[in-house]
């Protein structure tokens, strides 16, 4: 049973709602981002999605764009990632870490190679955003191996028929996109969301967590009574954004960048 | 120069079918985009599938080819351009002739009536040059559509005539800011715009890049090239041509002329990338000629300009419509079977190659089409005048003389 399981049996036990905030490994540097992800902990993160910055990012909007050139700025690359996620279990082994990213990265790196390094780092599950599941079948094989988690996308407009290959696909938990667009865009449409999610679950028992324009606690209570949990990204890695390169780390600002997601865990506790 | 390679031999013809019933050349090619897009390119290629085996579609293609951009284009003997080479004789394929001035429109009036048939209202598009802008501003305006084009902030200010084209055809342009502020991140925006508007908007991708069934379609508007070029060549010349030379930056108006003679063994093919300040120098656009490996970058797995970390690198061509740091997947694979030679021409042979056309045969040839003329002249110089090769001419200049006038520190 991998770690994902093993968070979203004990919460669906204690009636817990998952809390997934997203933020840019190396935004605005690598120590800033392992001293926000120990405060995510604190603050009742459950798991983290870590995105491996990438020069083109097609399917985020213009901050989680900034967040990835701020990354970039520094020089960040996959295998400092890695680097990031080790450092991090050396003194965390309950929360859960899943990269997020796309393609190329991970394929420049090698796919074996790739696998093996992300399971000795203590990755639970990679999600990569431009491989769907029909292009997708080496890459899995080579995460299962390792016993990575590999996390699928299903959108607004995923056709029904698709459904049982992205299922199939994905292990740890599904994602649903919450609307038709980028990250950080606005989430107007709650009633198709409803239908969707219940769909789903008639064709899969995986966890469900809903992504994409969750912007503060109301939003999130809203999608998280409807689903397993919720991700969490643009809304922190816009404040995120407004840190100063060299920030204290124990101070009181990070609990203020981070505050989005503590009343977000105060929002979902609120609804069971 | 790379020395002519033999012709492909020993391989079978059914490799040059492509793609799979899945998009793949080979490996490269396929779906690589969010799943937000994945019903969009789906329902593209089964729309694309029917109406490609509808006759219909194709004579109302065929039509407005004839009657609104005025083809078929002419293949031309530039007999002062071989006497000046001094070898093999060099024919032009016209594609500058054709309305707006690029083979660009051939693609856009097809895909335009891809649109039309979904029954879309709203189109967008990404440009480099601006030619592909243009001619999708153009095909929106004549069918009634919205169009909005997504251009790079730098290309706008190197392609301002074209800017304002669009504009007078009543198309959004849009300037991108973000990344490399290019062809490449044009291209990103696009696909955001197209993930959030998927419902009523048609993307025209302006290459045989982007993932399945773009490569496939744009290649099929654009193979008219080279239908045309093999006819017109049997009925001038007598004969097949010996080589095929175009540009290639995504590489569609090279498919078009290649595609048709890909089972033709006696014909030598040549891929001109831009070689900018020089392969050695890094600074170019040549993913193909300069020995990259295979990336994944806007749908598609194809060869690909990025460093050790897998980053998409910024890429350098004095032309901004050869300034992309990947090409169509379709010409990987040709590289791979070793079908086609990829070789590079440099911002300065371009240059030069651009004033030689201009005043010998008083064609002033776009800056991208001026890298085939460059190669096709030092080619032509190995080969004895009863050899036959075919340039691709596929853009005309008058959107680059401001870029000549500027390098050339004429005020104009």
């Amino acid at each position: 049973m991998s770690r994902i399981n093993k968070i979203a049996e004990k919460a669906a036990l204690a009636n817990r709602k998952l809390l997934i905030p997203y933020l840019v490994a190396g935004d605005p540097n690598l120590e800033t981002t392992s001293a926000i992800m120990h405060k995510l902990v604190g603050q009742g993160a459950d798991i983290i999605e870590l995105g491996i910055p990438f020069s083109d990012p097609s399917s985020d909007g213009p901050i989680i764009q900034r967040g990835v050139e701020r990354a970039l700025a520094k020089g960040t690359t996959l295998k400092q990632v890695l680097g990031l996620v080790a450092e991090f279990r050396k003194t965390d082994t309950n929360t859960g870490i899943v990269l997020m990213g796309y393609l190329n990265p991970i394929e420049t790196m090698g796919y074996k190679a790739f696998a093996e390094a992300a399971s000795s780092a203590g990755v639970d599950g990679v999600l990569t955003v431009d491989l769907p599941p029909m292009e997708a079948d080496e890459l899995n094989a080579m995460m299962r191996a390792v016993e990575v988690d590999t996390i699928f996308l299903v959108a607004p407009t995923t056709r029904e028929e698709r459904v049982a290959s992205i299922t199939e696909h994905c292990s740890g938990y599904l994602y649903y996109v919450s609307l038709k667009g980028v990250t950080g865009a606005a989430l107007t449409d709650f009633g198709s969301v409803t239908t969707n999610i219940n769909k789903l679950r008639e064709r899969t028992q995986l966890p469900i967590v809903i992504g994409f324009g969750i912007k503060d606690a109301e939003s999130a209570a809203a999608m998280g009574r409807l689903a397993d949990g919720v991700i969490i990204g643009s809304a922190l890695v816009e404040k995120i954004a407004l840190l100063a390169d060299q920030v204290e780390h124990e101070s009181e600002l990070l609990t203020d960048t981070i505050r989005v997601i503590s009343e977000a865990r105060e929002a979902l506790d609120k609804l069971v | 120069m790379a020395k002519p390679k033999e012709s492909a031999a020993a391989v079978d013809p059914a490799v040059f079918d492509g793609p799979d019933a899945s998009g793949h050349f080979g490996p490269y090619g396929g779906v690589f985009v969010g799943e937000t897009l994945i019903a969009a390119v789906e329902e593209l290629a089964e729309v694309y599938e029917e109406l490609s085996a509808d006759k219909n579609f194709w004579t109302e293609y065929d039509s407005e080819l004839k009657h609104y951009v005025g083809r078929p284009s002419p293949l031309y003997f530039a007999e002062r351009l071989t006497d000046s080479a001094g070898g093999a004789k060099i024919y032009l394929k016209r594609e500058d002739l054709n309305h707006t001035g690029a083979h660009k429109v051939n693609n856009t009036i097809g895909q335009a009536l891809l649109a039309k048939h979904m029954g879309k209202t709203r189109i967008i598009a990404e440009t480099g040059a601006g030619q592909h802008g243009v001619a999708s501003a153009t095909v929106a305006a004549k069918l009634g559509l919205e169009c909005h084009v997504y251009m790079g902030a730098e290309d706008i200010i190197r392609q301002a005539p074209n800017v304002y084209r669009m504009k007078l055809l009543g198309a959004n342009v849009i300037s991108v800011e973000s990344g490399s502020r290019t062809l490449k991140d044009a291209m990103n925006e696009a696909l955001r715009d197209w993930a959030t508007n998927v419902d009523n908007t048609y993307y025209i991708i302006g290459t045989v890049a982007g993932p399945h069934p773009y490569p496939k379609l744009v290649r099929d508007f654009q193979c008219v090239i080279g239908r045309e070029a093999r006819e017109q060549s049997l009925d001038q010349i007598g004969k097949l041509p010996d080589a095929l030379v175009a540009c290639v930056g995504g590489g569609s108006n090279a498919i078009g002329l290649f595609h048709p003679f890909l089972k033709d063994e006696s014909v030598t093919m040549y891929g001109v990338e831009a070689g900018g300040h020089g392969l050695a120098t890094g600074e170019h656009a040549a993913p193909l000629s300069s020995g990259c490996s295979p990336g994944v970058l806007h749908g598609n797995r194809t060869y690909l300009m990025s460093d050790e970390a897998g980053q998409v690198l910024e890429t350098h061509s004095i032309s901004a419509g050869l300034d992309y740091p990947g090409v169509g997947p379709e010409h990987s694979w040709l590289k791979d079977m070793k079908r086609v030679n990829y070789v590079d021409a440099t911002d300065e042979e371009a240059m030069k190659a651009f004033h030689q056309l201009t005043r010998l045969e008083g064609i002033i040839p776009a800056l991208e089409s001026s890298h085939a003329v460059a190669y096709a002249m030092k080619l032509a110089k190995t080969l004895p005048r009863e050899k036959n090769i075919v340039i691709n001419l596929s853009g005309r200049g008058d959107k680059d003389i401001e870029t000549v006038a500027k390098i050339e520190g004429i005020k104009l």
